[in-house]
């Protein structure tokens, strides 16, 4: 008998990712990710909330930046993303397997979706200036044009829930809010957050400047409470908000956002429900949007 | 008002035309009853409870009529009304609503006299300012939102769209027949049936307004009046049988409204305060910008949320700017509403002009100049001097709090740079003004201010089809335009 043995597999330590980099949580704490049937698949970084803020910051620091790009730039950025998952489908695949209990091929056709999603989203930047604003025939001599204008920092409590969740559903909700020139900061899928953490490395390689999308894994209980009551996020995606009570609970979140008066996109009232592979309309492009009206007399 | 040392002590006004009184008559108001119920279901109705309210003309502080304090069992009522008619009001051909609001818009014109006088009487603003901006505002809101009614399938959000149902929305006393126009005519247009709370201070024009539905035949129930005060609110918005609120008013109401509704499916638009900066730069034609900084501020006594509370002005031509502006500040005329010559009316109420007071006491214990022409103002009721104040600094609270008053914050800046990190150093996000000849100034400035509304080298202007409302702490949602029909449709 020969008594050689098979390679040993190199495994992956799973980082946050925050302002363009990798750090592990401030905390010095993991927490194990299982796959649908309990086995261990790694261990995860878990957020704090001083992380959050810290990520708060990274994502305010690149408002200016990102918001400043043209649409056409933002436009390549996010193709280029579209790009880079497409060398890295297999790797996806697994991960949305083992996250959602899904065989490889369904995996793959989820991955494949969350590819054209974000060329879906490539081809709005540079168009939703034009479905969202226009010029207003008013009754006097004035030019007068609506503009939408990226809200600014976007937390995003990611989907928990749904065919396609923890990817596609990602993608589906953080592509949309940089596509308009916000940046967001993401409280990964607490239960399956491996794919949100190998996105950050797509990201990192995707001409995305460092700041605009930070995702952090964790107890969406802590997470997503801090992303509430920041005094420094102008907007809530609650996709993902599953809690029904408790301060990650929608409710309880909306509540909290409510004092500095954020813009709250609720979570769908039956989350399981949700197909990620359906067509996403525009609500949620043109929910993180602020319609700017400028006025100028016409005289000579 | 006390006269301080910061007054200018009256001085014979040389070289001004002096005018004659040009008083338009009360009596153009119609019949004001002695007191007034809800309209609920198409008819008047009495409270179920016996509290009373009353308005009074801040001008006089006479007392014009009892109103009801809406409780929350009439506030049921209203809800009740509305969501009966809202299945018969909703199926109906989007044409045939659009005529309903067509009729509503031509009775308004034909009734504008009579609304703005009684607008004039109720809230205290000049009659020059009723009659020739809201009223023409109001009627031309109905026309614009009328056309919609048939053609919603055309308006970007797919093709038929779903209206929410109940409205229940909440007005402010700054404009408020105009407010009613913002809330109802986009509401009725897409479908959904409403019940109105105006505000305590101002609800005759809104009473007078369920006539108009009247007189159009439009369906009982389709609109619903509750008059009280902020509890009345409250109740229409925690009811659960309401499907959308609309908010018009301060920041800390709508703060607590948000947070009514959170978990709720009740959609919700807020359009809140706002401190906005009126930026004049050193090459914008002077005299313009003096009337645009005038009008910006002094428009309705000052109480408007998009109001041109903070000047800032470039430090070189600081001294040329506040000359010109004092001088026309000394021209304008503070008096009878029902004046036609009169440019600042009355403040609405007690309440609004003692807060006006503590915040201007704090100008100046704060250490900012004070400055107001001479001017007599009448023995009775609400009146505040147009005042002005240099050396205000960014932390002083009339450069940060809404005042909502004829009251006027100078600082000064040196950059175009300096001048947006200014004129963002605020929650709020409503509004802003650009003064220069340099077009692309203009653009690289209302590029990077955080202000739903910008106006450049003109203040305050305002049309149904301009989209209207605020960033940050201002609120969300718009209103006007295509845009305002988004927050009445489920989309």
């Amino acid at each position: 008998m020969s008594d050689v043995i098979a390679r040993l597999e190199v495994l992956k330590t799973y980082k946050l990712y925050v302002g363009g980099k990798f750090p592990r949580s401030e905390s010095g704490r993991v927490y194990e990710v299982t796959d649908s049937k309990g086995q261990w698949l790694a261990n995860a970084p878990l957020g704090t909330r001083k992380d959050t803020r810290d990520a708060v910051l990274a994502a305010r620091a690149a408002v200016k930046g990102w918001a400043g790009t043209t649409a056409y730039n933002r436009g390549q950025v996010l193709y280029r993303v579209a790009e880079m998952l497409q060398g890295r489908r297999e790797q996806f695949t697994a991960e949305v397997a083992t996250a959602e209990g899904l065989s490889a091929k369904k995996a793959a056709a989820l991955v494949d979706a969350a590819i054209d999603r974000w060329v879906w989203y490539a081809g709005w930047t540079d168009k939703v200036a034009q479905i969202a604003g226009g010029a207003n025939p008013v009754a006097g001599p004035y030019f007068n044009l609506s503009t939408p204008e990226p809200t600014g920092v976007v937390g995003v409590v990611a989907p928990q829930r749904g065919t396609g969740f923890s990817f596609l559903g990602l993608v589906s909700v953080i592509a949309p809010a940089i596509a308009t020139g916000n940046t967001v900061v993401v409280a990964a899928a607490a239960d399956a957050p491996l794919p949100a953490l190998s996105l950050g490395e797509v990201l990192a390689t995707s001409d995305v400047p460092g700041g605009v999308v930070n995702i952090i894994s964790g107890r969406t209980a802590d997470i997503a409470p801090t992303l509430a009551s920041h005094q420094d996020i102008n907007a809530l995606d609650l996709a993902g908000a599953i809690a029904v009570e408790g301060p990650g609970a929608a409710a309880a979140l909306e509540a909290s956002a409510a004092d500095t008066l954020k813009r709250v996109l609720r979570p769908a009232e039956d989350q399981s429900a949700l197909d990620w592979t359906d067509a996403p309309g525009t609500e949620r492009l043109l929910s993180f949007l602020e319609t700017k009206t400028v006025w100028h007399p016409m005289g000579i | 008002m006390a006269k301080n040392k910061n007054v200018e002590e009256p001085v014979k006004k040389s070289g001004l035309f002096e005018y004659a009184p040009a008083p338009e008559s009360p009596a153009a108001a119609g019949d004001i009853a002695s007191s007034y119920g809800h309209f609920i279901g198409g008819e008047f109705v009495d409270s179920s409870g016996s509290e009373a309210l009353k308005t009074v003309n801040p001008a006089t502080e006479q007392v014009l009529a009892e109103f009801a304090q809406g409780t929350d069992e009439d506030v049921d009522r209203a809800v009740t009304a509305a969501r009966k008619a809202f299945a018969d009001w909703s199926a109906l051909p989007g044409s045939e609503r659009a005529k309903y609001l067509f009729r509503i818009a031509r009775i308004v014109q034909e009734r504008s006299r009579e609304l703005a006088v009684l607008e004039s009487i109720d809230n205290g603003k000049p009659i020059r300012e009723t009659r020739d901006v809201d009223l023409p505002l109001v009627a031309a809101h109905f026309f614009y939102y009328a056309g919609w009614a048939d053609k919603l399938d055309y308006a970007g959000y797919g093709a038929n769209p779903k209206p929410l149902g109940v409205a229940g929305q909440v007005i402010p006393w700054n404009f408020p027949l105009l407010m009613l126009a913002w809330k109802i005519a986009p509401a009725l247009a897409t479908g959904n049936t409403v019940v109105l709370k105006p505000a305590e201070t101002t609800p005759l024009t809104a009473l007078r307004f369920a006539e108009i539905c009247r007189q159009a035949g439009l369906p009982k129930g389709v609109v619903n009046i509750v008059t009280g005060d902020g509890r009345t609110g409250a109740a229409l918005t925690a009811h659960p049988d309401v499907n959308k609120v609309a908010f018009t008013g301060s920041t800390p109401v709508g703060r607590a409204i948000a947070k009514q509704l959170a978990g709720t499916r009740k959609k919700l638009s807020l359009e809140l305060g706002g401190k906005a900066a009126n930026i004049v730069f050193d090459d914008a034609p002077i005299d313009q910008a003096v009337e645009g900084i005038v009008n910006g501020i002094f428009f309705n006594q000052g109480h408007v949320c998009c109001a041109g509370s903070r000047l800032l002005v470039q430090e070189s031509i600081q001294d040329e700017l506040l000359d010109a502006l004092k001088r026309r500040m000394g021209t304008l005329r503070v008096g009878d509403p029902l004046d036609k010559n009169t440019d600042i009316g009355a403040i609405n109420s007690a309440e609004q002009l003692a807060r006006i007071t503590a915040l201007t006491a704090a100008g100046e214990a704060e250490g900012a100049e004070r400055w107001s022409p001479a001017c007599e103002l009448p023995g009775n009721g609400f009146w505040f001097r147009p005042t002005l104040f240099t050396g205000v600094s960014q932390a002083h609270r009339i450069a940060q709090e809404e005042i909502f008053g004829p009251v006027l914050s100078v600082l000064t800046f040196r950059t175009p740079a300096e001048a947006v990190e200014k004129a963002n150093n605020t929650p709020y996000g409503l509004s802003a003004g650009i003064w220069t000849e340099k077009g692309s100034r203009i653009l690289w400035m209302a590029n990077r201010l955080k202000a739903g509304v910008v106006w450049a080298n003109t203040f305050n202007k305002f049309d149904p089809t301009s989209p209207f409302g605020g960033y940050k702490e201002s609120g969300y949602g718009r209103e006007g335009g295509r845009h305002g029909l988004e927050a009445y449709l489920d989309v």
